[in-house]
Formats: C-alpha cells, structure tokens, sequence
C-alpha cells in the first residue's frame, strides 16, 4: 500500500521560503490498538442485573460469568457495582454461565435498561451509539452475542433500508490482508501530489469554537496515524495542530476567520466551504456563550457576541468566479489539493460539474441531513436533499459528462457506521467525511445541547476549560484510532464477501445494493 | 422596497411548570452520601433549581422535568444510582399529529420569539407523511442564497389578498378603469377563527391584539362585535368578520373598515358577495371552502367566477381532507387547486389560502411552495399559551393549562413571540433557496424535492418498483 509521506527536499522546491522557515517538526502518531475504555465512572448498559437482598455472596455469579459483569473486590463487605455494560443479555440465557438461572439463591433477574428508551434517536440508535462506543473501547467489532444492531440506523428510508446483496459464497477468495482500503485523492494529474489516503474517509471540518482543542488534536492525532486527514472548519488554524499540518485540512468558508495566506500555505489540501450539511444555505453559527478568549483571539473576532458566518461567498456568483477561487488558492500553495465543499441542492448534479471543470481535486457533497454544529431546526430538517439520493445523481452526471476519473467524490452527511461508507462508496461516492461519528466515539450522547451556554456538557463540543478538561488527548486519539480499526476491519470484511480486492472497486457497483422498499428486479428481468 | 417588516418581542416565561422530555429518577435508598454528589456537578445546575422547585411547589402534580439529558449524572453517580427517563406527560402531549416534539418547540418559541437551533445534526426520521415528505431547495455557487436573517438583504414576506387583474389597461397616462381592492400584509399568515372545540371567550381579544401588533388580519366572529371600547379604531383594520349567514349582521360603518371578510361557501355565496359588494365596493372577499371528498373541485369550480378573488381552502386541524376515508393532505390539495388554476389561466385573479395542519414555520413555507398564497393558521397560537392539546375543554372541565386564568399581556406577547419566531424561520427557509419575495415562492415546486419524486429518480432506477 503507497502510503502517503511529504518528502521534505521536494516540499523546499514548491513552499515559499517563509512557510518553510516557520515550519514545525512533525509528529508520527503509531497505529497502535490499545483499550480506551469509557471515561465516565458507569457505563451505559442495554441490560440490568439486580441483585435482591437474599444474595449470600457465595461467589458462583463472579465465577461464571465470562464477561467479567460480576465484580468482587476483596476487603469488601458488599459486591462492588456490577459492570453492566459489559452483561450480552438474553444471549446468555441458553449458556451453561447465565447467572440468573445459576444463582443458588435465585437472587438476580435481568431486565433492559429503561434508559434505552431514551437514548439515541432514529438516526443514531441506542444500540449504534453503544456499539460506537464498544468499537471506540475495543478497536475491535463488538462480538455478535451482544446482539448491537449497529449496521443501520431506524430512520425509516436511505442507507437505513439499503442492505448488500452478499453471495452465499464469495465469487473469490480473497485474503484479509490483500485487501487495499486506500484512496487517491487527486486524479488530476496536474502534478501536484498524488495524495493517497490509507483508508477511504477522513474527518469533517469542525471549528475550533465549535469543538475543544482536545477534540481537534484527536482528531488530527488519529488522522496522522490512520494516514488520512482531519479539517480545521472555519474557526482558525489552532497553533498545537501545527505538528500534524501533513494531515490537516484547512478550510476558507464565507467567515474567513483565521484564514492567513501562511495558514493555507501550511497544508496539503484546502477546503472551500460553500455550504454545510446542517445548515444549507445559511452561514456558521457560533454563539456567543462559545466566543471565548481563545475563540475570539483565534477567529480574530470581538469577546462574548455571536459568531455568524455570511452567507453566500459575494465573490462568487457563477463557477468563473469559483474557478477564480480556485486558482487563488492554488497560486498560494503550489502543492495544494482543492476540495470544494457543497451541500446538495436540486441541481447538485450541475454544481459538482461546474466545480469540476473549475479545477477542483476533490467535490464533497454534504447531505441535507448531516452536521455537527448548532443549526436552526428548519434547516436541518428540511433545506436539500438527504446525501443517499445526491451520490448516485453526482456520480451519474459525471459519468455522463466524461470527468468522472477526473475529480474524487466524496459524500458525508449521515455517515455513522463502516456500512453506511460502503454504502455510499457503492452508490458512486470515492470516500466519505464523518462528523458526528467521531464525536460519538469521544462520548457524545447526541443530547443537541452543543450550541447552548458553555457548550457541550461532556466536553467534547465546548470551549469552556472547565468542561473541556473531562478529556484528554492520549484518551481521545485512542478512542478514534479503535474506532477507524473496527470500521477498517467491518470494510475489509465487506469487501472479502463481495469479492473485492480493494475498496475502489466498489465504487458505483449499485449492483451490491438492494432496497428493502423496492422490488428489486432491475437488470433481473432478463 | 417596502417597509421593513420588524415585529417587536420580549420574553414571556411561561406560567406553568415546564414539561421537559427527560427526567432523572433516583434510587435515594443506596446512596453512598458521598461528597462529591454528582447532582452537584451538574452543568446546568438542575438538580438545585429542581430541589428549590420542590421546596416551593404550588401545585402537587406539577413535577420538576427540565433535565437537558446529557446522561453526566447517570455516568458518574458514585453508586449508580440515577436513571433518566422520558417524562410520561410529555409524551402524552398533544396527538399523532401535534407531536409532543412540536407542541415543545411551540412554547419554546413563544417564550423567546428565538429561532429553536440545536446540534448534532437532525434526529428524526428519514421522511414522513404530509409535509415531511417534501424538503425546501437551497442555492449553490451559481443561484446565489440570500442573507435575510443578519439582514444583509430584506427579504420581504409580504403578500396581497385580492384579484390581481392579469394586464392594466391605459387611457393615455392613466389608468384605465379602477383596479380590485387588495389588501397587502406583511407575512402571509391569517389568524384563523378558533375552532368550536378551543374557543374561550377571553382568546379573543387577545388573539386580535396579536395581529393588530404584528400586522397581520386575524377573523373574527360577528357574535364578538362589539369589541372593547379602547380596541375598536385600532382592531378593525385589522380583522376580517366571518359573515355567516346565520350571524348578526353587522353595521355597514364598522364592515368598511375592515378590508376583508369571509364567507362560507353556499349556493348562494355569488349572490351573497355581489350583495356585499354593492354596498361595500372597497371590502376584499374571501369564500372558506371545506376541503371534503367534493373541496377541491369546489375550489377550482368556484374560481371560475368573477365574483370570486379569495377562496379559503380549509382542511381539518390536522390538515386531512374532511370526512372521508383515505383522507388526501392539504399539501396534495392545495397543489392540485393551484395547478388546476395555472393551467385555465386564472392563478393570479385568485388568491389562495390554505388552512388546516400548519403546525410548524416549516409548513407554511411549504404550503406556500405547494401553491397557496399564504396560510391560516390558530392551534400554534393556541399552544403557545401553553395549551396541551388534551383536547378536554368543555366547560367545567379543569383544563391543564389553566387557559380560562390568562392574562391579557402574556397572551399577547406569547403568540406575536411565535409570529415572530416564524417569521425568522420563513426567512432563514428563503434566504437558503435564494429567495428575495415570498409571492415568487408561491407555486415554486423547483424549489422543493419531494420525497416520492426523488425515490423514483434516483433509487427506482437502481432498484425497480417501489412497493
């Protein structure tokens, strides 16, 4: 697998002398799978075991049990709090190790935990949230007896009811290990660098305002050991993320906050930033309670108001004027790859070829339905289209017009699991972004509360120091690295039982695909 | 350009306990009494304001749930002793169509006049029936989005109600006869008379308060006339009397100075506004049709007459068609109204408006799309009074919400709070597509995705018929 390194001789020969000058040494972050284990004192549980008082604590439960759910610490008078999180349920039931039905004294019973009601919602489960969390935990797919249903969400249309249409058998055996999950970035052959990123997505723009600094350094931390990417939104380029600038993003959106000519000079590859997924159409949003010290001297910004990005860029009213970004941005950085952020409006199809003929690297559709950020409730609801509908068009309309091998698609909006990515790479996307995803793994319980007062109270979209410091960076970038091994390993899986020797391959083969609403039939008929 | 459209608002808290989504249940007996309690902890210091709650509880029933359900306290509680749970009655809020999600978003918009916002991208489902299965367009790079809610540009959300003659006519430099009456408003919202089951005679003046202040017409009951001594000058402007036949007529003085009217439909109704009109040429004319199993092809019937400027398509309270089986949305209807009266050439001599299952700011932009010209609408105004929907109002009954005890201010300022809040949404809605004028947004369906449309063009190409 070519793997993607910055020659430091070629990079004297295309950086100005000043960037070269104030350049940082950069940081090697090892792929190194280790436990991160929940940082809260109780997990969140999908079962309950209650122990009634006619415990006698013989001890046979904490034998049995091979999840280890049962703790006894020695000194103690009383059993120490069960691990819950760690109990599979009715899976155990018909095992010979099923304390419930083993204790002497008949002093367990096993109900689910009444709080899976409550959390989660239909796009984000209470079981994809857990199973989130174990991949973040583990590295590993959470083993089948847990019995998480993790593949798909429950919102009732898009990846949620498209399935793959597995062989019983697969058409060749392919081991695990040949399996290529690499992506090019740039198909241009401009003679800018070939970027290859070693697994097929990298992480969406979220600001540092909008996020903590710890959330962006492990998310830039994961990137550099994952070779991929992560993108600094539009909130500034934060001076810690300058050890990992080989793996960053930097985005120019309408705000220009903290844009400096030195900042996009820093980078591999740029992002223009015309709309996102939770916000179509309308500006960034940050509110005050969020316009820190830090914020406002980054964003160069005043103190304490509300951070509103304009909307639309008044310097670009037809893909000329957007070319005429382009080339701006290519002019300052000559080894720059750009990648023009969209949302997906009726006539996205138009939009990605406009912006291909542009010059762009890389076109980057963000469905209706995605984001971070704090967003009016309208527009995440209702402004454009969910992202499973703007692949396949995109994808089409570039095929149609002969430039599909010339720009690299990429989709987010919606992305949570690794079969939503094979999915959308199935539908004709080259790679995908995940957001909320990664906030998941940090912890995130989806409660919306990020935009309001200090933030987000567990830390991870907040810029309160307070609240921040819940977290640390090691434990962050564990968490994310587990999290892209599991979802690494459930691709790699999915494309030994289709038969694919890499996940290239995959791209556009909507044959893979069934709709669970749909009959199913076409190019069956004959 | 026209006047800018400001609606002035301040808070307005609400009277009564807040019924939050979550609750934290505690299982006090196994408490560790630590020092470090995580109730202590909590960011937005619930756990004290429910105790202070507690401490001067007025109502006994009334329960403490504004937990933001950021599960903190579940995680670190030393013993593991908290639970969160969604609160019972909030789910038991409202009914299968005003959901407890929008009767919340209600309130929270009438004590703040605040566009609701929120993160971690949208939680609801895929699609759904009626104006779910449709998403508003927005602009990219080439159709350039307008900035309306920092007000970088004025978007203007006014309409006219009335027959827009479809050419002018010159007599030298004049103009050639004289043009219909029009009456223009700043936001193309009604407020709708209450229905039977919710009226209260105290929601009255309030709700032609509210629409004095912001501007727009609210229809009144003739029974209501007189008004209070002080409101007459000031309201009448601002009200359009629902003339049924049945009612008592009112004094021609007090007619002409309203604008409008409405009637309901009969077989007499042409006869009826000819009536009207000769006495009081300068009145614009609305007729309510019902949308039942025969509303639509009334609707279009009716349109066909000079008579007719303003037909009043009113669908039941959740926006279904009235008595029938398989019930159509008023979406569908109002587009087949529309449609019908595209295509014989006599849109723009009627102006539509539709009632019935407006329950969101997202809704009226998207009747609008659909093809009327503005909506009617009550139940929001009606929940923003912290009305549950319970739907047990005959008298003597105690109604939760205490609705009979309200005053007359914080009705007022509740209800234009909403009006307000809608109006920013509508604005933010249009500002996306690129918008500049809510009358281009009528009928404008390219600027809309509708669910079925999009699942035959994109997935029925790659996956045959849809069952």
């Amino acid at each position: 697998m070519a793997s993607y390194s910055v020659q430091e001789n070629s990079l004297k020969e295309i950086l100005p002398e000043k960037t070269l000058q104030t350049r940082v040494p950069q940081v090697k972050v090892d792929r190194v799978i280790k436990p991160a284990p929940c940082r809260y004192r109780n997990g969140i549980a999908k079962y309950i075991i209650r122990r009634s008082s006619d415990c006698i604590r013989c001890g046979k439960c904490v034998q049995l049990c091979p999840y280890g759910v049962h703790v006894d610490k020695p000194g103690y008078k009383y059993f120490a709090g069960p691990r819950l999180d760690l109990c599979v349920g009715p899976a155990c039931e018909k095992t010979d190790h099923y304390c419930v039905a083993q204790c002497p004294q008949s002093a367990l019973r096993m109900v689910e935990n009444p709080m899976m009601q409550v959390l989660g919602d239909y796009r984000w489960t209470a079981d994809l949230i857990l199973a989130t969390w174990r991949m973040a935990e583990t590295g590993d797919l959470p083993a089948p007896e847990y019995g998480y249903d993790y593949h798909c969400g429950a919102s009732g249309g898009g990846f949620d009811r498209i399935r793959f249409r597995f062989p019983d058998k697969p058409p060749v055996e392919i081991g695990e290990g040949n399996i290529d999950t690499s992506i090019e970035l740039n198909r241009r052959d401009d003679g800018r660098p070939r970027i290859r990123i070693d697994v097929p997505w990298y992480g969406g723009g979220m600001s540092f305002g909008s996020v903590s600094n710890i959330t962006q350094l492990s998310k830039a931390r994961a990137a550099v050991a994952w070779n991929t990417f992560t993108c600094t939104g539009e909130g500034g380029y934060m001076e810690r993320l300058r050890p990992y600038d080989d793996h960053v993003i930097t985005q120019v959106a309408t705000g220009l906050f903290g844009v400096r000519e030195e900042t996009i000079q820093r980078v591999p590859i740029v992002e223009f930033k015309y709309a996102q997924g939770a916000k179509p159409g309308l500006g960034g949003h940050l509110l005050g309670d969020k316009n820190t010290v830090a914020v406002s001297k980054m964003r160069e910004a005043v103190l304490g108001i509300s951070l509103f990005s304009p909307f639309p860029f008044h310097s670009v009213y037809s893909i000329e004027d957007h070319k005429k970004h382009l080339d701006w941005i290519k002019h300052v950085n000559k080894r720059a790859l750009v990648s023009t952020k969209v949302s997906t409006p009726t006539d996205v199809d138009m939009v990605a070829v406009g912006s291909c003929a542009a010059g762009t690297h890389i076109v980057h559709l963000d469905g209706g339905y995605g984001g971070t950020g704090a967003a009016p409730d309208i527009a995440k609801k209702n402004i454009a289209m969910p992202i499973e509908y703007a692949i396949g068009r995109v994808h089409a309309f570039l095929e149609a017009e002969g430039v599909r091998d010339r720009v690299t698609l990429i989709a987010s909006g919606g992305i949570r699991t690794a079969h939503d990515i094979a999915k959308a790479i199935a539908l004709g996307a080259d790679g995908v972004v995940v957001g909320t995803a990664e906030l998941v793994a940090l912890g995130c319980v989806r409660c919306t509360r990020c935009e309001s007062g200090r933030g987000c109270p567990r830390g991870i979209a907040t810029t309160d120091v307070e609240l921040s410091a819940q977290m640390n960076v090691q434990w962050g970038t564990q968490r994310l690295i587990n999290l892209y091994n599991a979802w690494r390993k459930e691709l790699v899986q999915i494309l030994r039982r289709l038969g694919l020797r890499s996940v290239q391959q995959l791209r556009g083969r909507t044959d893979f695909l069934m709709h669970l609403d749909y009959t199913n039939d076409v190019g069956r008929k004959t | 350009m026209p006047e800018k459209y400001h609606i002035e608002t301040r808070p307005v808290p609400p009277r009564l306990a807040r019924i939050g989504k979550y609750g934290v249940v505690d299982w006090r007996e196994d408490c560790a009494r630590c020092h470090n309690c995580v109730k202590k902890a909590c960011v937005y210091d619930r756990h004290r304001q429910e105790a202070d709650y507690i401490r001067n509880l007025n109502d006994v029933d009334a329960l403490f749930f504004d937990c933001m359900g950021c599960f903190s306290c579940v995680q670190n509680c030393t013993k593991g002793l908290l639970g969160l749970v969604v609160n019972p009655v909030y789910e038991s809020l409202g009914n299968g169509y005003w959901t407890p999600e929008i009767i919340q978003t209600t309130w929270m918009q009438a004590e703040t006049a605040k566009i609701p916002v929120s993160g971690a991208g949208y939680r609801g489902p895929f699609s759904g029936p009626g104006f779910d299965s449709m998403w508003t367009d927005m602009s990219e790079i080439v159709r350039p989005t307008r900035d309306g809610i920092h007000g970088r540009e004025y978007i203007s959300t006014a309409v006219d109600i009335g027959r827009k003659p479809p050419l002018l006519a010159f007599e030298g430099e004049k103009l050639a006869g004289t043009s219909p009456p029009l009456v223009s408003i700043p936001m193309p919202v009604i407020i709708d008379m209450s229905s039977p089951q919710h009226t209260l005679p105290a929601l009255g003046p309030i709700l032609r308060e509210t629409a004095t202040r912001t501007g727009l017409v609210a229809m009144v009951n003739p029974r209501d006339w007189p008004f209070r001594k002080g409101d007459r000058e000031r309201h009448l402007p601002h009200v359009a009397f629902h003339l049924d036949p049945e009612a008592p007529p009112l004094p021609k003085d007090i007619l002409d100075k309203t604008k409008l009217v409405e009637m309901p439909d009969s077989t007499d109704v042409l006869e009826r506004i000819r009536k009207l009109k000769s006495t009081s040429p300068e009145i614009v004319v609305s007729v309510r049709v019902a949308l039942d199993a025969n509303g639509t092809k009334r609707a279009i019937a009716l349109a066909a007459f000079p008579e007719i400027e303003v037909i009043h398509a009113a669908a039941d309270l959740n926006g279904n068609e009235i008595g029938t089986q398989n019930p159509r949305f008023i979406k569908d209807m109002i587009r087949e109204i529309h449609t019908s009266l595209v295509e014989s050439g006599r849109r723009d001599e009627i102006t539509l408006v539709a009632g019935g299952g407006i329950a969101l700011a997202e809704h009226l932009a998207k009747a609008i799309i659909c093809g009327a010209d503005l909506v009617t609408i009550n139940l929001p105004l009606l929940i923003a009074l912290e009305c549950q929907l319970c739907s047990r109002c005959d008298p003597g009954t105690l109604c939760p919400a205490k609705l009979e005890q309200i005053d007359f201010e914080y009705g007022v300022g509740r209800m234009t709070n909403l009006i307000a809040a809608w109006h920013d949404q509508l604005i933010e809605v249009m500002g996306a597509m690129g918008m500049r004028e809510v009358r281009r947004l009528r009928g404008d369906v390219g600027r809309a995705m509708f669910f079925e449309q999009l699942e035959e063009e994109t997935f029925g190409k790659l996956f045959g018929t849809r069952k």
